[in-house]
């Protein structure tokens, strides 16, 4: 772990403050590093998979914690595990596909080879070729297992953690952001649609800062608007758990029309009717009134549930000006072909050539370029006012501000 | 093998397609499919796997055109120009009914940088003769790269 000692960059960031955030925070080297070991490395649950992507004993998949490489797999007693995908030898990257099964993992560098739960179990050579060479004779297999991950599971969604200290994920999330995640997350069977990854140039927290901005989304995205899927006007609410880690935005769709909320919205398309309306034609499948809700769970995963298109974006920065958008798409195993139909034609409003989610990596990229060459200033997050707490409507940038609470507290700047 | 004549005319067919992505009009884009018609943007990942998620599905004539209000009115954007380059076209013909493979690449220029590949991979299509023209009826734009470099806004 990094200590506070670290030497950071001038931060003309007053104490407490996170009404203005120094654009250093998105360009720093080594504000990046910090974030990897305190936000990535430490505690907190990052998501990692499905449990439907490992199955079977032997199954395993790769992703990202932060910027390490780890693998999530189900030993053969039926246990999900992870560890970091590097070979304790000299840190060749063990597994280089993305999911598969198997019972070993072997590098393939001098094929050290694994078993499911990361241990050492078979090194070649080790006691040397015809009495010459080999391994010292207190050379212990057992010193040489791979870094393990603590794992926990929520009805087939798995999180994973570098640090041991993590509490429980129920406790994690809070009680409010664990009832609305179970509402996606019902413990029905899901079923994996697709991926898709799109890199995006721009700081991983300009990904969450958005999805945590009901102000943007009432006015980027035309398309949204113009169909009503998410307007100002709309009843909405913003909530936070009580570390401000945790974020959830939620609203209900409005109608067509053009008021006093579209007013300010310059390109509004009041007459665009589609040509083929198949494209929307969303269905209510949850209890209550919310047609949409963004749920953001620190530090890597925000839960998409937007008319039926069910979405989880998964963070994985990969430097201070760069991170992969891995999108994992589902659907319920038990879902009617009609629905899981509905669900792929909603699809097109996401990810790296959605209608909507365009708007989001082309303005991510735009931020980026601004911030560039303006490390020594900030950026403002005032609307709304200067609090953390909830919000009943979408005019604010509450949840930003309750991010960078949190932030400032595990990063201690 | 398609004969000469027609692998000449299946050509023509892809070259227009590009032409109209490249340089416009982006609305001439839907008057080379059939109706209804499929259009997709397959990961490489997906297709192996035979996963259905496309990042871009279109079922008919009417949803390519909805794509391309979009493009033209609602979705917000850099500038962009586009290069298509469609090689190693390929096809076989069953009772009039064409199954076309190609390559592709298309080369994206965005403004204050250099020239980059947006996308590289596979069109695996159907192609049928409606009045008198070949269009396309099927269109799978199946990309080998597993990440995107960040948005694909055109069709491909």
């Amino acid at each position: 772990m990094t200590t506070s000692t670290t030497p950071l960059p001038h931060l003309n960031w007053p104490q407490g403050d996170v009404t203005t955030i120094p654009y250093a925070l998105y360009t720093d080297p080594d504000i990046f590093d910090l974030e990897m070991a305190r936000i990535f490395q430490g505690r907190g649950w990052s998501y990692v998979g499905l449990e439907v992507e490992v199955r079977e004993p032997g199954d395993y998949l790769v992703t990202n914690i932060g910027n390490r490489s780890v693998v999530i797999a189900r030993n053969q007693e039926g246990n999900l595990t992870g560890f970091a995908n590097r070979c304790a030898h000299r840190g060749v990257k063990i597994c280089r596909q993305r999911r598969g099964n198997t019972r070993m993992f072997v590098c393939p560098y001098h094929q050290w080879s694994y078993n499911a739960d990361g241990e050492l179990r078979g090194v070649p050579f080790i006691k040397g070729v015809k009495q010459q060479g080999g391994m010292p004779d207190d050379f212990e297999r057992a010193d040489y297992n791979l870094p393990k991950l603590e794992i926990e599971t929520r009805n087939g969604v798995i999180f994973a953690s570098f640090d041991t200290s993590t509490p429980p994920l129920e406790e994690y999330l809070g009680v409010t952001n664990t009832t609305w995640f179970d509402r996606v997350f019902d413990g029905r069977e899901l079923k994996v649609l697709g991926y898709s990854r799109q890199l995006i140039p721009g700081n991983w927290k300009l990904m969450f800062e958005n999805i945590k901005d009901p102000y943007h989304a009432s006015l980027l995205h035309v398309f949204l608007v113009t169909f009503g899927l998410f307007r100002a006007d709309q009843k909405s609410q913003v909530l936070m758990d009580d570390t401000g880690a945790h974020g959830l935005l939620i609203s209900q769709r409005g109608e067509q029309k053009a008021d006093e909320s579209t007013r300010d919205i310059t390109n509004l398309k009041e007459n665009f009717e589609l040509a083929d309306p198949r494209l929307l034609d969303p269905v209510k499948e949850y209890d209550g009134d919310a047609t949409v809700v963004m749920q953001t769970v620190w530090p890597n995963l925000i839960v998409q549930q937007q008319s039926n298109t069910l979405a989880l974006r998964q963070i994985q920065p990969r430097g201070p000006g760069s991170f992969e958008l891995a999108w994992t798409f589902f659907a319920y195993a038990d879902d009617d072909e009609e629905m899981v139909t509905r669900r792929l034609r909603q699809a097109n409003l996401m990810s790296s050539a959605g209608l909507v989610s365009t708007d989001d990596s082309e303005v991510i990229k735009l931020a980026q370029d601004g911030i560039s060459a303006f490390q020594d200033e900030s950026g403002t997050l005032l609307m709304g006012g200067k609090g953390t707490d909830n919000e009943q409507h979408m005019v604010t940038e509450a949840a930003i501000r309750a991010f960078y609470k949190h932030y400032r507290a595990v990063m201690e700047i | 093998m398609l004969g000469s004549d027609l692998q000449r005319e299946v050509e023509e067919l892809y070259n227009t397609y590009a032409r109209v992505l490249d340089d416009g009009p982006l609305e001439a884009w839907p008057d080379l499919f059939t109706d209804p018609c499929t259009y997709q943007i397959v990961p490489r990942e997906n297709f192996e796997a035979d996963l259905p998620l496309a990042i871009m599905r279109c079922e008919s004539k009417g949803m390519l055109m909805d794509r391309v209000h979009s493009v033209q009115e609602t979705i917000v954007y850099e500038p962009r120009y586009l290069r298509h380059h469609i090689t190693n076209i390929s096809g076989t013909e069953v009772d009039g009914d064409l199954t076309v493979q190609a390559n592709y690449s298309v080369i994206e220029v965005l403004p204050e940088e250099l020239p980059r590949i947006l996308s590289v991979g596979r069109y695996l299509d159907k192609v049928v003769r409606a009045g008198g023209q070949l269009l396309f009826k099927e269109k799978r734009v199946v990309y080998d790269s597993e990440l995107v470099p960040n948005s694909i806004v055109f069709p491909l």
